[in-house]
């Protein structure tokens, strides 16, 4: 039988993507296309179940019965799609066990703007305007991935997610406009999360040695410094109809360029809280483990339990 | 790669109250079937009532190759998705 | 509707508070769960069911507010009243502990909704009827999934069943308050507007001695602890869940989220 040779499929596969062909599970891939989008795809994940920690802080103590419901149904909604995301990447070869496990081990990460802590109840809505939005520029991008089982798991969280984004938005603007100690709550929130959220898309495109392949494959669609501009330009007009400052002296509108300037991001913090040096890097990993732990007794007995009254027929086999 | 001590994973079939076939929307994880559909009813269907689910073992699932032309490709599997046993991942592969 | 009258209206107003703080109590344990749940699937059941009751709570508070004809609405009674005014079952407002508790716990109260709404849903009262009949469908929906736990656990693995048993020792003593009728509630009961617990008790029983039964558990032999959580005596647990839950609203009097 004549085989063909890795390198005309490898070229059989970059005329896919380049003819923006969607990439199914069953077909033939490049190594390094699969573990890249193992990796990616878990990490995003991973990101959304640990997302669920510190927004999941605030829902016993949530104001009002309304933004109780509100908050419970965004956490739900994150476990959703870290259970979406999980299936992506499934079907690349991977058993989720082994994925959460390489999480809880540290062996693979997830966005570090969830170490940073949720200190007041404004945070929730940070965390929706600015996290989750920049999370959607994100994702809008990744709808058009090479992938399909991501793309589709994107086109389906976007949706979702815009939902939290408007949410977030209208929970600040209420305390904007609120007494003088919520509209204080509302401002100092923004000014611990805005920096951290620019640092959401990554180190700049000069300092990124993946983009090219990732690019060339269609994993990634946009660049990171692309994408945090187009951040940058949503946020800012919606700042302003907060009627909350965003803490960059250098922000302007840039009339040659029709884009806003900002200000130098630290690099160093981004480095340095990605390397686990963050407030809470150990807490978020030491909660996960717990709760898996902790669950372990409760699997097993479902496992015994299929196995004597409800064998599937591979099992039967 | 250690073998992972996970529930079976099941695909996920909604129809919507409305809709004239099931869809496949995606997978999860359970023991047995009737957890299965009581996740998907939770994780795919909590938008909107009067859907019908289907779930099926995802090792029971058969396909064709789409891209099959014969003796140029591998021949069709008998799964959809890679069984554990069945496609290992390498472990000096960075995951 | 029936007219109670301002003494038949004022208990009423009780009966709803204490069936609505059921559901809120309850709603606020389950809601502890998140990103802690034994599986990413079970966050998203649990989170449901604490969506679930958080709904039924709001829709009764509003209306126990409504007939106070006090202008206080489901986030002032929520969230300013004290311990020794909320009027839910010492049931729902023990810690989850383990999975274990927190699904027969579950599976106690839900058997009970289900049947309380089922009957509620022939109220006198139009609101109070509306409220039942959307909440009995969720409660049979919370029933059945406390039902497939409780079977995995109880007929799992040795801990799983052990952790059953600890957990139904625990909580039986506390279910007899369910079915309790106070000299108020036959007034209400009389005019058709509320159930009599106490019918409710036998076919709660049997169905809860049947799904024990294919778990492998059995209704243990202990004694009812004497409950008034219907009358705003709880347990400790109270104060420490509200201390928590109302401390946010409460440092804001004036604000609006």
């Amino acid at each position: 039988m004549e085989q063909m040779g890795d390198g005309s499929r490898e070229e059989a596969f970059q005329s896919r993507i380049d003819a923006e062909v969607r990439i199914e599970p069953r077909d033939w891939m490049p190594q390094r296309y699969r573990s890249t989008l193992v990796r990616q795809i878990a990490q995003h994940a991973h990101s959304e179940i640990i997302g669920m920690q510190p927004e999941g802080n605030w829902i016993t103590r949530a104001p009002s019965l309304r933004r109780k419901a509100i908050l419970l149904a965004k956490v739900q909604d994150e476990a959703g799609h870290g259970l979406y995301l999980y299936a992506a990447a499934e079907t690349l070869g991977v058993e989720r066990e082994a994925l959460v496990e390489m999480l809880q081990t540290g062996r693979q990460k997830y966005s570090s703007i969830f170490n940073y802590p949720t200190l007041s109840w404004a945070d929730v809505g940070a965390i929706g305007w600015l996290v989750d939005g920049a999370a959607i520029t994100n994702q809008l991008a990744l709808t058009h991935t090479s992938y399909g089982p991501y793309a589709r798991a994107m086109v389906r969280i976007c949706r979702e997610e815009s939902f939290h984004q408007r949410q977030g938005f209208e929970l600040l603007w209420q305390l904007s406009h609120g007494t003088a100690a919520q509209h204080q709550m509302a401002q100092d929130s923004i000014d611990r999360w805005w920096w951290p959220s620019l640092m959401m898309f990554g180190p700049p495109d000069q300092a990124s040695p993946n983009t090219a392949q990732s690019m060339r494959w269609g994993i990634k669609r946009v660049s990171n410094d692309e994408l945090r501009q187009r951040f940058v330009d949503m946020t800012v007009p919606q700042a302003r109809a907060l009627g909350l400052s965003l803490p960059d002296p250098d922000l302007r509108w840039n009339e040659s360029t029709g884009r806003h300037d900002f200000g130098p991001i630290d690099w160093e913090e981004f480095q340095r809280v990605v390397a686990g040096d963050g407030p809470c890097n150990a807490e978020r990993l030491r909660c996960r483990r717990q709760a898996h732990q902790e669950g372990e007794w409760v699997r097993e007995a479902a496992r015994s339990w299929a196995a004597r009254h409800a064998p599937t027929r591979s099992e039967v086999a | 790669m250690t073998q992972a001590q996970g529930l079976p994973l099941w695909e996920v079939f909604v129809r919507s109250r409305r809709g004239l076939s099931h869809i496949h929307v995606g997978s999860l994880h359970a023991a047995d079937w009737e957890m299965a559909v009581q996740n998907a009813r939770d994780l795919y269907t909590r938008r909107s009532e009067g859907v019908s689910i289907w779930v099926v073992a995802a090792t029971d699932i058969h396909a064709s190759d789409p891209d099959d032309r014969g003796p140029l490709f591998d021949p069709p599997g008998d799964k959809v998705y890679r069984h554990p046993t069945f496609y290992q991942v390498p472990e000096d592969l960075k995951l | 509707m029936t007219d109670l009258g301002v003494a038949g209206t004022s208990l009423l107003c009780d009966y709803t508070l204490g069936i609505g703080d059921d559901c809120l109590i309850l709603s606020h344990r389950l809601s502890e769960w998140a990103a802690r749940a034994p599986d990413f699937e079970e966050d998203v059941a649990l989170a449901n069911l604490a969506l679930d009751l958080l709904g039924q709570a709001r829709s009764l508070l509003a209306y126990a507010g409504e007939l106070e004809r006090s202008g206080r609405s489901e986030d002032d009674l929520a969230y300013w009243r004290d311990d020794r005014q909320f009027r839910n079952l010492l049931l729902v407002e023990q810690p989850n502990g383990d999975f274990a508790l927190t699904i027969t716990r579950h599976l106690l109260f839900s058997t009970h909704q289900v049947l309380l709404y089922g009957a509620l849903a022939q109220s006198s009262d139009a609101t109070i009827r509306g409220i039942a009949a959307k909440g009995v469908m969720e409660a049979r929906y919370h029933q059945e999934h406390a039902a497939l736990w409780t079977l995995r656990l109880g007929d799992g693995t040795a801990e799983s069943h052990a952790r059953m048993e600890r957990a139904l020792l625990e909580l039986w003593p506390l279910t007899g308050e369910m079915f309790q009728l106070s000299p108020g509630l036959s007034e209400l009961v009389v005019a058709g507007v509320a159930v009599n617990p106490s019918n409710l008790q036998p076919p709660w029983e049997s169905q809860i001695g049947a799904t024990l039964q294919t778990a492998a558990l059995e209704i243990p032999a202990v004694p009812q602890r004497r409950c008034d959580g219907r009358f705003g005596i709880h347990s400790e647990h109270l104060g420490h869940l509200l201390a928590e839950m109302q401390h946010l609203h409460r440092s804001h009097p004036d604000a609006v989220w």
